[in-house]
């Protein structure tokens, strides 16, 4: 191929701005180009025609398409962290300073070493990837592999580009502006709903675009032009050019990606729910099967079409037409029009449509009825081999225009859940049944004559206006010259010698789809996954119809049993980025969650962790590390005072006549029994009887209730308490979540008191009076407080509240006032020592999804109602012998501390006997300490048994849950 | 994403509800007096219908109320959405 750029004469109505020159970089030589152009335009008229090398053979390919209909030339755009792998070059509108590279060839497109692939193709064939890497294992050979069969690269920098996301209703959506799409939006306006028209192109107008055909009282343009100018105007109206629909989803709810060029925005992510949806996405061009077809020189007969017409880019100087439709012909009209040589057409039809055919004749082009063999060249085409009536004859040329015919674009309308219908003279599926409220026109719907697509436009958008309750409008439909786009089935190809490829873009050609049917693949699932025929970046746009009638020829059956492959979404590759625009929180799904006292911690020099919450994990002073800050920390606790932020603890109120007997209902043990001003520790259960959830509840009047839930639990308690409530038992109750309203701070140890005392309350702190599991209401610090005595460590321990807003006053108060007495902040990790030194558990940590109160040795019941969970703990399953009970392990060895995970073996038949739940190095003890849940645990108490992990094993001692007294007073 | 219609908030995204599993479910009282088959027939046996199907939804980020849809597991449509306690016909 040797593509040059057209004088403004030879294209006078192309779409580039040739004031306007563009200098980019492609596989590291400068070029130039012009604004309007796309990276494939630029390319094409730069004379580039090897663009890229093939998947598996690593052929030399050329621009075969335009749009999303382009196989080969595939590129890295951009370098560094701004790379972006397997854009097809018809995609991307060139840019000043645009650099890009062809993905898969290595040392370079023109001379690329992997070629040796072409020669090795016998051992390449359907399936080679099973077939040929079986020994020693894929591992071995999966590094070579991808590197010679891949695609691009994605980059190994953060994204640094910025994404949006909106949501958008409206009353309908019209997705395409072409003719039909553009009659649809047109129609639906003027009822007066509220309209979205999405079209991929930076301009609309689809194929009309391109000039020629007559419009109303004008031309085409002209008639686009009086459309986009009343669309524009209209305050209901909203046009996104330059956004691909990318997914039809549920509900009518389609996602679209929309290219934008405003600074530090590249692409915005709409979601959009519609009333109503209009499918005018338009048909894709079929190659031909011939042998050769993928070599440079081949193109879509509309993307020569397209590039001489819209972008003045001519595609070689001398071109042969192999089609069997009329509007392939175009193609051959608008290259002669533009001083092209047009060597041939040749048709695979005995009798082209009569308009076609005169037109040919008055342009005096040779027309032939026959079909091209082969294309003969490598690095790109020098003639082909037709046969025809006459015989087999080579024409010299160093393009060929090809068309199969058209092919629905039923991409969007299969995911909306539409069913479709094989059509046989067209040779591909068309809409059949909606599912949903949408409705397809134009030649997504198989209609491709113009006048026909403005008609039915414009009655798909009155009637999807109709349907979304609006008054249907009178609109004409113009006049418009009948393009003939007359459909066409694919043919068959010929026996040939040499590849003739189905789908260029994964390389699989005719001859693999005949081994994948003999080696009795049939189901079109079964052989796309084979031999990876519509796997590639396209997902089959141009390869699933010719495949489907290979393999119908093939197997003997028609097109309407051989089916389809199933469509799924996204209709065109998308960049993660933007999926992920709606959560703009870097690398995570949702947003932290932060204390009120974060920055209070930051300046204590926490080191903070995601615990659901980000809560300090230790505060280590100078020079020490994880282990030694947390050893600190904990002696503080056992021998002085510890200040840690317990402000993500769940803080439920839950308050009302019905309050003690609606919590009895939720929790195994008495609740309503409980006086005011009470604590009790409670376990909540689900259906199964297994514990879902533990804290303490308190009692603040009788007819008021605070529950505190693990960190990780408040929303889920919450949800529980509700369900439970509005389902089962619709008590006069009213459940509030309190979690953020208030700030935690506890102080734990032995100078607890007094570190209370010293920062002023005006509770009496004497044991006498406030003793351990009551809560009182009163000052801290001068700060509304509430105070709990609950302790999760065993030692003295005072759980202060205020609000949310005063979380850093009290830390200071407390700071200040523990100073003298040694005060330390304490993180979680200390946190956990302490509470495994004292046996208490965490539940989803030491409990799993079976795991009963009485596994735990704790009680539950002394109640006479009904509670959750507690028909299925009187189920014999529940106490029968062999369940897994929650006990201590000390190592033989105190100073191994095995880790959690770590499996108690021995067990017959099944090796394991349990596992250990947490594993803690305990300063206060000097030894290791474990919880394990262990098959009937609480009954091998003392016994010795072997815990292993990865080949590993530490003797340990059975033992029970505390390893420490009680020291609360 | 399906679009579903709380009874006291209208139509809203799927990503505000919570799916609850199947409706109607009666739990079996008291539970002195409920067999094991029939606890676990409450516990585990659930029709999972293809068609039409009457679930329990909540809108966990809005109005937290739960109620009752009726949907097809198939094409999720939804035919119908009533408040507990309202008859299922
Ligand atoms: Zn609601």
């Amino acid at each position: 191929m040797s593509g040059y750029r057209l004088s403004a004469a030879a294209a006078p109505a192309a779409q580039i701005d040739r004031s306007r020159p563009i200098g980019f970089r492609f596989n590291g030589a400068a070029y130039r180009g012009y604004a309007g152009d796309t990276l494939a335009s630029a390319l094409v008229a730069a004379g580039v025609s090897i663009v890229g090398r093939s998947f598996k053979y690593h052929r030399p390919r050329g621009v075969m398409g335009t749009g999303f209909s382009e196989p080969n030339a595939l590129v890295q755009l951009g370098t560094g962290a701004r790379t972006t792998p397997n854009l097809p070059a018809s995609l991307v509108p060139l840019s000043e300073g645009l650099e890009a590279r062809s993905v898969n060839c290595w040392p370079s497109a023109a001379f690329d070493l992997g070629a040796v692939n072409d020669r090795l193709s016998p051992l390449l064939v359907a399936g080679f990837y099973y077939k040929t890497f079986i020994w020693p294992s894929w591992g071995a050979f999966e590094p070579f592999i991808r590197r010679a069969a891949g695609l691009g690269r994605s980059p190994a920098l953060a994204d640094p580009d910025r994404y949006e996301a909106r949501n958008a209703q409206c009353d309908v959506l019209v997705v395409g502006a072409g003719p039909a799409g553009l009659m649809a939006a047109l129609a639906a306006a003027r009822a007066g709903a509220r309209v979205m028209l999405a079209e991929a192109d930076q301009r609309s107008g689809g194929g009309l675009g391109l000039g020629g055909a007559r419009v109303g009282a004008g031309t085409a343009r002209d008639w686009i032009a009086e459309v986009e100018a009343e669309l524009d105007a209209a305050a209901n109206v909203t046009v996104l050019g330059s956004t691909a629909v990318t997914g039809y989803y549920d509900h009518n709810l389609l996602t679209a990606v929309q290219e934008v060029d405003e600074p530090g925005l590249r692409q915005r992510f709409w979601k959009i729910r519609a009333g109503e949806v209009v499918l005018a996405t338009g048909a894709l061009e079929r190659p031909l099967l011939f042998a050769g077809n993928d070599r440079p020189g081949v193109m879509l007969a509309g993307a020569v079409r397209t590039y001489v017409e819209r972008y003045a880019a001519a595609p070689g100087r001398r071109m042969v037409l192999a089609a069997n439709n009329d509007a392939a012909y175009e193609a051959a009209f608008a290259a002669a029009r533009a001083g092209i040589e047009v060597a041939a057409i040749v048709d695979e039809r005995p009798a082209p449509g009569e308009a076609a055919a005169r037109a040919a004749d008055a342009l005096g082009l040779r027309r032939v009825h026959g079909r091209i063999m082969r294309a003969i060249g490598a690095r790109g085409v020098r003639a082909v081999e037709i046969v025809s009536a006459a015989g087999t004859e080579a024409i010299a040329c160093d393009l060929v225009a090809a068309s199969g015919g058209w092919t629905p674009a039923v991409q969007l309308f299969s995911q909306s859940g539409g069913l479709t219908r094989f059509d046989e003279a067209l040779g591909g599926l068309v809409p059949d049944r909606s599912v949903q409220r949408e409705r397809s026109c134009g030649a997504a719907a198989g209609v491709f004559a113009l006048p026909a697509c403005l008609a039915g436009g414009a009655a798909a958008g009155a009637a999807a206006a109709q349907a979304a309750g609006f008054e249907p409008p009178a609109i004409a439909v113009p006049e418009a010259e009948d393009h003939a786009l007359a459909p066409a089935a694919p043919l068959p190809p010929v026996p040939a010698k040499g590849k003739v490829f189905v789908d260029v873009q994964t390389d699989v050609t005719v001859a693999d789809l005949q081994v994948a049917t003999r080696e009795n693949y049939r189901s079109v699932e079964h052989v796309k996954r084979y031999t990876v025929w519509g796997m590639g970046v396209d997902q089959g746009k141009l390869s699933g119809a010719n495949g489907v009638a290979v393999l119908a020829a093939v197997q003997g059956v028609s097109g309407a049993e051989m089916g389809m492959t199933k469509f799924r979404p996204p209709f065109m590759p998308a960049a993660f980025g933007v999926l992920a625009a709606a959560r703009p929180n870097g690398a995570l799904f949702h947003p932290w969650k932060r204390l009120p006292a974060h920055l209070w911690h930051e300046r204590r020099g926490a080191v903070f962790e995601d615990f659901g919450w980000l809560r300090p994990a230790y505060y280590p002073l100078a020079g020490e590390t994880m282990a030694q800050a947390t050893a600190r920390e904990v002696r503080a606790v056992r021998e002085a005072v510890g200040l840690l932020d317990a402000s993500s603890l769940g803080k439920i109120e839950v308050r009302g006549p019905d309050a003690g007997a609606f919590l009895d209902h939720i929790y195994a043990g008495p609740v309503d029994s409980l006086p005011v001003g009470g604590v009790r520790y409670g376990l909540m259960l689900n259906e199964l009887g297994a514990v879902f959830d533990d804290g303490v509840v308190a009692r603040l009047a009788a007819d008021h209730f605070l529950l505190t839930t693990s960190s990780a639990h408040a929303a889920a308690v919450l949800a529980w308490l509700e369900d439970w409530r509005q389902g089962e038992w619709p008590m006069a109750v009213v459940i509030q979540d309190a979690t953020s309203q208030w700030a935690t701070f506890t102080l734990s140890g032995p100078r607890a008191r007094k570190t209370l005392a010293a920062a002023g309350t005006s509770l009496d702190l004497s044991p006498a009076a406030f003793p351990r599991m009551t809560i009182r209401t009163g000052e801290v610090a001068g700060l509304p407080a509430r105070v709990q005595r609950a302790s999760f460590t065993g030692a003295t321990t005072y759980e202060i509240s205020v609000a949310a807003r005063s979380a850093e006053r009290l830390a200071d108060a407390l700071w200040a006032a523990g100073a003298p007495f040694g005060l330390q902040a304490t993180g979680v990790e200390a946190l956990e020592v302490l509470r495994t030194e004292r046996g208490a558990i965490d539940v989803g940590i030491d409990t799993d999804s079976t795991t009963l109160p009485g596994d735990l040795g704790l009680p539950f019941g002394g109640k006479a109602c009904d509670y959750l969970g507690k028909r299925s703990l009187t189920h014999p399953a529940a106490s029968a012998p062999g369940r897994k009970q929650l006990v201590g392990l000390q190592t033989l060895d105190p100073l191994q501390t095995p880790p959690v995970g770590a499996h108690v073996i021995g067990g017959v038949p099944h090796p394991s006997q349990g596992v250990v739940t947490s594993s803690q190095f305990s300063p206060t003890l000097g030894r290791s300490i474990a919880l394990a849940l262990l098959t009937d645990g609480r009954s091998r108490l003392g016994e010795t048994v072997q815990v292993w992990s990865e080949g590993r094993v530490w003797p340990a001692r059975v033992t029970g849950l505390r390893f420490l007294d009680h020291a609360d007073a | 994403m399906l679009l579903i219609a709380c009874p006291w908030c209208g139509p809203r995204d799927e990503t505000e509800f919570v799916n609850g599993g199947e409706a109607h479910i009666d739990r079996p009282t008291p539970a002195e007096s409920v067999s094991d088959a029939d606890w676990a027939a409450y516990l585990f046996f659930h029709d999972n219908p293809r068609g039409w199907l009457a679930e329990r939804w909540v809108h966990a980020f809005g109005c937290r109320q739960w109620f009752n849809v009726e949907r097809d597991t198939v094409t999720h449509e939804i035919r119908r959405v009533w408040r507990l306690g309202e008859p299922r016909a």
